[in-house]
């Protein structure tokens, strides 16, 4: 546990949300029903539904606590449904948290959603004014920030247009100019980067960094594991709705990563998440010489082995590999089969092992996931489909063989390249 | 997993007091009037906007706000001041009730708005944090750009009719304040019932109706008899009415009536009040 001197901003201890599932509280209750539950009552106890009154319940969340210090920029990660936005939704007191408590020194400034309070009549500029007063912002800080809203949004020629003209591209844009221009000691950010094309997503991410510069206090909830990274220095991974990790930046990315991949420590053979007809299955995953339930650690540059076992069971007449790795962003860099190398395996029965072998890992540092499958060749069928098999972290190598490896984590593949002079 | 709560450090008495404390929700919570008056530049935009989209895209814009009373007035001069003969206090028909219908629509309009305002702004209650109370006041209040220009429209009529208001006038803020009071303390309940259960909202035209005939609209309080006026008073619509056709018109002085009418808001407010802030705290996981 990291222990930072400095004021706390936030302080959570034992945080718990109950909801209620399965008719009383998911949707609004005509009086009808509510009377009719009245008279449910005595009938009840002799219908023995309900006697199960845990399976009503759902704990949302469930005694988090943690402290946040001034100017920490912290990560929130963790599956969907694991209690990230009930988190931030009960320190932004949108909602009520059921147990426990939560302290807050200095004004907060939420930003759950892109374009809240927007209304589609008004104009881009009566938007500015009333989303702004919306977030917590004064009439005065509004106009103070108006021309350099309207110049991060680009939508100076649209100003006195009404939103609801504006295509998606500029309403997200406005909104998050707006939004971006709050200046509250603590920011609560929910996913927000998410949203519209690249471009934005790019100029947001250089907002969050400047916030990031200036010291202030951020919670972010993301899912995208390269923002996390840039901008966090420490991370909270929240599993069913509680605190399962709480530390820096990598490795509390690893821990989640590896429990995504693994599945909770199931080995490849034992996983139920996976496509295909199910005539055969891929028993296992090795790289190089790492046992298959750790991250193998290999280089760029390095000759990478994958050893993948199978098991089939109908018999294939020509089957054909697939070996896939993507980095933490989920592109697709890397993607091999048997086919493209003109490798034909022959009908395949039983168990048995194949190899797939790349000379020269052409693969910048970072944390890649492998997916690996089988099937039918010439277009058939797929037999089986493992996605995230392994992980395999690449750590800086000497791919050029030049001994520089400064530059090596630009871009997302390495490609051999030779310069020379034209001599005129 | 682990349990942070026993190696944290637990505030001592020394620390300083947080700016915000996030806690179970309670029975009873207080109005915190020092936060709405930090808001209230919130509630202006929220009254601004209302007030904006209202006639957006219309031809008529504005005049939308004198033309539903003056055709009502139309109606009941025809109908119940003519044809039922209903007696006017010595005043014209018209004038009679045009000056009744100008504070009732204030009063029927702001109970409108603002018994939908929670669910119709359920998109910014779930995403942002304000005091929740901003909202059904925005509602009563955004009727009063109508009201101002029917108001006038009011005058001039008086000053067709030759009537020139007496020194009662000024007691017409006070008519005023007592009719948005009534329909903000009938607003929390009913906004904040509306949120769990939707039927409300379809109470609300009916409600307005029968109040409509309940209180002194078409005819003068004088004419109900002895023995009822005091459960009449009960209304606080009445004590507005009447009073304020008295400050205008100079018909009878409503008297004991608003008193009565002013002790019932007081209750109604309060109790809205304790009930719209103890329903707050569930608003966003219900509506």
């Amino acid at each position: 546990m990291i222990l930072l001197s400095g004021e706390i901003d936030i302080r959570v201890r034992g945080l718990g949300k109950k909801y209620s599932i399965g008719g009383s509280q998911e949707e609004y209750l005509t009086l009808r029903d509510a009377l009719v539950n009245v008279f449910k009552i005595p009938f009840r106890r002799l219908t023995q539904k309900d006697v199960d009154q845990s399976t009503n319940e759902f704990w949302a969340l469930r005694n988090v606590s943690f402290d946040v210090h001034k100017g920490e920029i912290i990560g929130i990660i963790g599956r969907n449904g694991a209690g990230k936005s009930t988190l931030l939704k009960i320190l932004s007191r949108i909602t009520t948290p059921t147990e426990g408590e939560a302290d807050i020194f200095g004004r907060v400034g939420s930003l759950l959603e892109v374009g809240t309070g927007f209304h589609p009549e008004l104009t881009g500029r009566e938007n500015i004014f009333l989303s702004g007063s919306i977030l917590g912002m004064r009439k005065s800080e509004i106009e103070e920030r108006f021309d350099e809203i309207v110049k991060f949004s680009e939508i100076e020629k649209f100003l006195d247009t009404p939103v609801k003209r504006y295509s998606s591209g500029m309403y997200v844009r406005l909104a998050f100019a707006v939004a971006a221009h709050m200046d509250t000691e603590i920011l609560i950010v929910d996913e927000v980067l998410a949203v519209g094309d690249a471009q934005f997503q790019k100029k947001c991410m250089g907002k969050m960094e400047d916030v990031a510069r200036v010291g202030r206090t951020v919670l972010f909830v993301s899912h995208n594991m390269a923002a996390i990274q840039k901008l966090c220095s420490r991370c909270l991974l929240l599993v069913s709705g509680e605190v399962y990790k709480d530390g820096p930046v990598s490795d509390v990315i690893t821990t989640y990563l590896n429990m995504s991949a693994s599945v909770g420590g199931v080995s490849l053979a034992k996983r139920v998440d996976r496509k295909g007809n199910g005539d055969g299955r891929l028993t296992a995953l090795f790289i190089n010489d790492s046992p298959d339930d750790q991250i193998a650690s290999v280089c760029s540059g390095d000759t990478v082995r994958f050893h993948i076992t199978f098991k089939i069971q109908k018999p294939i007449s020509s089957p054909i590999f697939y070996l896939a790795i993507y980095n933490n962003m989920g592109t697709q860099i890397i993607h091999c089969n048997t086919e493209l190398q003109g490798f034909e395996p022959g009908p395949l029965h039983g168990e048995g092992e194949i190899v797939c072998e790349i000379p020269r890992l052409p693969l910048p540092p970072g944390l890649y996931k492998i997916n690996i499958a089988i099937g039918h060749g010439g277009g058939g069928e797929i037999v089986d489909h493992v996605e995230s098999a392994a992980l395999m972290d690449v750590l800086a190598g000497d791919f050029y063989g030049t001994g520089h490896y400064r530059f090596l984590n630009r871009g997302i593949c390495l490609a051999d390249h030779r310069w020379r002079f034209i001599d005129s | 997993m682990i349990s942070l709560e026993n190696v944290l450090p637990h505030p001592t008495s020394g620390d300083p007091e947080p700016t915000i404390k996030i806690r179970p929700p309670r029975r009873w919570v207080p109005v915190d009037f020092h936060e709405l008056g930090e808001y209230r530049e919130l509630l202006f935009s929220f009254v601004s906007r209302d007030v904006k989209i209202r006639y957006k895209q219309t031809v008529l814009g504005f005049l939308w706000a004198i033309i539903q009373p003056l055709f009502l007035m139309v109606v009941f001069t025809l109908f119940f001041g003519r044809i039922a003969n209903i007696p006017s206090d010595g005043i014209p028909y018209p004038l009679f009730s045009f000056a009744a219908l100008i504070p009732w629509t204030l009063f029927a309009e702001g109970l409108t708005r603002s018994s939908t305002s929670m669910v119709n702004n359920a998109n910014i209650i779930t995403k942002v944090y304000f005091p929740r109370l901003i909202i059904p006041i925005s509602g009563i209040l955004s009727p009063l750009v109508d009201f101002t220009i029917a108001f006038i429209i009011l005058l001039l009529m008086m000053a067709y009719y030759g009537f020139v208001p007496t020194i009662a006038i000024v007691f017409l803020p006070f008519f005023i304040l007592l009719a948005l009071l009534t329909s903000l303390s009938v607003g929390l309940w009913l906004s904040a019932l509306n949120v769990k259960y939707r039927d409300f909202q379809y109470t609300i035209p009916f409600i307005i109706q029968i109040w409509l005939f309940v209180s002194p609209v078409v005819y003068p309080a004088s004419m109900i008899p002895q023995q009822w006026q005091f459960l009449y008073a009960l209304n606080p619509m009445s004590g507005v009415i009447e009073g304020f056709r008295w400050a205008l018109l100079g018909t009878n002085p409503p008297q004991g009536m608003i008193l009565i009418s002013a002790v019932v808001v007081v209750f109604l407010l309060v109790g809205g009040l304790f009930y719209f802030k103890r329903m707050e705290q569930y608003f966003a996981d219900v509506v």
